[in-house]
């Protein structure tokens, strides 16, 4: 089964600006987005990234009202056209604090709600409800309410809720945030591994490269509403380390480590992302 | 005094046989026992009725909860107590006092035992609702919904408001100094934040439901329905028969007090 | 100093939060309290401005008993700084949200303009003095309630989770600032669980674990032990965890900074270079 992966998200010249801005939050996105990828999505405060995410599924132009240009497509389906609820079927969005997204009594009822609102069948909800529950690893959760529950598991309960709506597309803006390490580690894992199984194309907003780094191919980083640099996440730190330092980007430490052990010509070769590949490259240099 | 009372009226996750009664049934049994509480005013009745939903509650398993929440209710009934010592003889003071007490366990004993969920399913079935719910909000659902949601914050924001209480005092505001113009000024550091952590919260949980496609088109289904069992027929035909005689009774007698 | 002794603290619930904590906190202290989500962290700091009062053992402030002296008195010297600055914002604009403790404290109008103004400049919030504070972006609304609770100068600096949401360039901004107090002869003490903010700024770290105090000491001591740091639910510092995988080639295992990761390393590598040279 060896088919192009489609493209499914395209952007062309998107742009934003909020009521009542100053100026746009987003200009001149230029964007494509291919099925299964993996993309970190980053730069400095205020860069608009989460206006970008919340164009994706459709929060912009529906939920916040502003000035709309250019084009976006997600699966085919032009994003200004569409209700945000026929977009949240396609794509699924994770939000900062995992608290504010879990609104029912129950776990179990709070997954259901996707589901409910597209009108599916009792059995269907019931099938995807168990589903999204196996998955993510919530099925002893499912009789808690939401504030008896730790910001991690809320945070997976909040990702098993989305995954009910069998989307093709998960946004993740800033998903651990809140979350101890360990648990942040977990769920960045947690996420990647349903990448896999489902097939899912994965945009993870966040400021703390090195969580995401193992993970994700492709970076895309933003500055002042615009795209400035996009493509392999281990070429950009390698040719655009200065660039995205100098935006005040968090990259990771061992990238750091390598780019200054470089500069003295101590080292030679591509900067690694995260402590793995880093050993290895620093190992291979020690044991010449 | 008055956190404690809250805790009496708490919803508390148990299956017994009592909390898996459907919320309608449970209603009308309020109505059961209010409207022989209201309509009379006779110290028998009364005891009778308290000691009618004793069985409830510790069927119910919140007997406890229900005995913590008549602790702090105390204060009220002593003042319902004095007040009708004033205005009428002894007796009509107990037996209105012991009223006071039948209502309050009355609440306290659905509200303990129906789940704020079930609540909300039971609100979408009433016609009434889903007709208000269509003409304000647009969706025959949406007061249901917002009912629900109301409750799932209130944790919540409690917590939130002691944390700007924290906050505030450690700016150095004292809540328990000053004459009174003072102390009502004092609270408004403490209700703005708290007035707009609520807002920004249910905006976030708005923009969050709406990702999941709330409200979607019309026919919305639901996981979860609620039934009405043979039991539950049977405590409404009894609650009927109850309220039914009630009034009978009223109009054909005239029933002391004592 | 504030001093810890022997404290302990259960809830209302029921529910224990702390056991037998000893901690003494001095001027130019610069401390990190970590460990996982209900661990005490929190109610450690509550206790620290007598928000909360000990159940056993006691909490000094300056040789005051906290459970003695009133919340408002102790906040002169311990400015507690909590996590979501939307808990303290109330104000019109930037400048009253500022001076609303040094009225609460009682100092005079003329003192109170002064203070609100040079607090302003040292965060770099002058140009919103007549903002209102709920019309600014998260980062600054944190420096608003930063600035309201250094405008009154307090000795002790209790800051919860500063670091949450804050992008690199933020978080140096802060550092750099928290270094500028303890080097005055503040104390700041941090509850955080960015491990990597703790390593690069080396504060001494208290572990806390289920109410106790299982480990204290400088951070690459603390955050390279698997244990501990499991236990608290964090992770290793990268560097940690890199020089952890090159153990085998003698390089120690208590590294969390990235500069001096960069001096062991060039060792390394100039020895390396020199074999390489030798050889050929």
């Amino acid at each position: 089964m060896a088919h192009a992966p489609r493209e499914i998200i395209l952007a062309k010249n998107l742009g934003f600006q909020y009521v009542g801005a100053q100026k746009a939050a987003i200009h001149g996105i230029d964007l494509s987005i291919k099925e299964n990828e993996f993309i970190l999505l980053t730069g400095p405060s205020g860069c608009g990234k989460t206006s970008l995410c919340r164009c994706l599924n459709g929060l912009i132009p529906n939920f916040y009202q502003g000035e709309w240009t250019g084009e976006l497509l997600v699966d085919a389906l032009s994003v200004t056209t569409q209700l945000t609820s026929e977009l949240s079927r396609r794509v699924g969005y994770v939000f900062q604090n995992p608290e504010n997204q879990l609104f029912a009594l129950t776990v179990e009822k709070d997954i259901a709600f996707g589901p409910e609102n597209l009108g599916l069948s009792r059995e269907e909800i019931r099938q995807r409800v168990d589903e999204a529950m196996n998955v993510t690893g919530t099925l002893s959760l499912k009789d808690l309410a939401p504030y008896e529950l730790s910001g991690g598991q809320q945070q997976r309960v909040a990702l098993a809720g989305v995954l009910a709506m069998k989307p093709s597309v998960i946004v993740l803006d800033e998903p651990t945030s809140f979350l101890d390490p360990h648990t942040a580690e977990e769920v960045m894992g947690a996420t990647d591994d349903l990448r896999r199984e489902l097939g899912l194309t994965i945009v993870v907003v966040e400021h703390r490269l090195d969580l995401v780094a193992r993970y994700a191919e492709r970076i895309v980083v933003m500055d002042a509403g615009k795209i400035v640099a996009d493509g392999d996440l281990e070429e950009t730190l390698d040719e655009k380390f200065d660039l995205l330092e100098g935006l005040g980007v968090g990259v990771p430490r061992v990238s750091l480590l390598w780019t200054m052990l470089r500069r003295d010509g101590l080292v030679s070769g591509k900067v690694p992302t995260h402590v793995e590949s880093a050993a290895s490259s620093l190992g291979d240099m020690m044991s010449q | 005094m008055s956190l404690r009372t809250l805790e009496g009226f708490k919803f508390s996750t148990l299956k017994t046989p009592v909390h898996l009664l459907d919320p309608r049934t449970k209603f009308l049994i309020v109505i059961a026992v209010l409207v022989p509480a209201l309509v009379f005013a006779n110290i028998y009745v009364m005891i009778a009725l308290l000691l009618s939903q004793l069985p409830l509650l510790l069927i119910g398993k919140v007997a406890r909860r229900w005995a913590l929440s008549l602790r702090a209710g105390v204060f009220l009934s002593a003042l319902i107590f004095v007040v009708n010592l004033f205005t009428g003889s002894y007796l009509s003071a107990i037996a209105l006092t012991l009223r006071f007490l039948v209502l309050l366990t009355s609440f306290s004993l659905f509200f303990m035992t129906t789940s704020p969920d079930d609540l909300g399913l039971a609100l979408d079935r009433i016609g009434a609702v889903r007709w208000l719910s269509r003409r304000w909000l647009g969706y025959p659902n949406a007061l249901s919904f917002t009912f629900t949601t109301a409750v799932r914050l209130v944790p919540t924001l409690a917590v939130d408001a002691q944390t700007v209480v924290d906050a505030q005092r450690s700016r150095g505001l004292e809540l328990d100094k000053g004459n009174l113009l003072k102390r009502v000024r004092n609270y408004i550091p403490i209700l703005i934040p708290l007035l707009l952590i609520a807002i920004r919260r249910s905006l976030e949980l708005a923009e969050a439901l709406e990702s999941r496609g709330f409200p979607g088109k019309e026919g919305r289904t639901s996981l979860f329905q609620l039934k009405l069992r043979p039991v539950d027929y049977a405590i409404i035909a009894l609650s009927l028969a109850i309220i039914g005689i009630s009034f009978w009774v009223y109009f054909h007698y005239k029933i002391p007090v004592l | 100093m504030i001093t810890l002794e022997k404290v302990s603290f259960t809830y209302r619930s029921g529910q224990r939060a702390l056991q037998d904590v000893d901690l003494n906190i001095e001027g130019g202290d610069f401390i990190a309290i970590m460990g996982e989500n209900g661990a005490g962290k929190t109610t450690l700091a509550k206790h620290l401005n007598g928000l909360l009062k000990p159940s056993q053992g006691r909490v000094l402030v300056d040789g005051d008993d906290t459970r003695k002296v009133s919340v408002a008195k102790l906040s002169r010297k311990v400015g507690l700084v909590f996590q979501n600055p939307d808990h303290l914002l109330f104000s019109e604009t930037v400048k009253d949200e500022v001076a609303f403790g040094l009225k609460n404290f009682g100092f005079t109008p003329e003192v109170v303009h002064k203070q609100v103004e040079r607090t302003l400049e040292a965060l770099g919030l002058s140009e919103y003095a007549e903002s209102s504070p709920f019309l600014l972006s998260g980062g600054e609304r944190k420096r608003v309630a930063l600035a309201a609770i250094l405008a009154t100068e307090p000795d002790y600096l209790i800051l919860d989770e500063p670091t949450i949401g804050q992008d690199y360039q933020q978080k140096e901004r802060l550092r750099n600032f928290i270094l500028q107090l303890y080097s005055q002869g503040k104390a700041v003490v941090m509850i955080t669980h960015d491990v990597e903010f703790v390593a690069e700024s080396n504060p001494k770290v208290i572990l806390l674990s289920q109410g106790r105090i299982v480990a204290r000491g400088p951070a690459d001591s603390v955050l390279s032990k698997d244990e501990l740091v499991k236990k608290a639910s964090l992770v290793r510092p990268q560097m940690s965890r890199l020089f952890g995988e090159l153990a085998k080639y003698g390089l120690p295992g208590d590294v969390v900074d990235v500069h001096r990761a960069r001096l062991l390393l060039e060792e390394k590598l100039l020895e390396a270079k020199a074999r390489v040279a030798q050889n050929s």
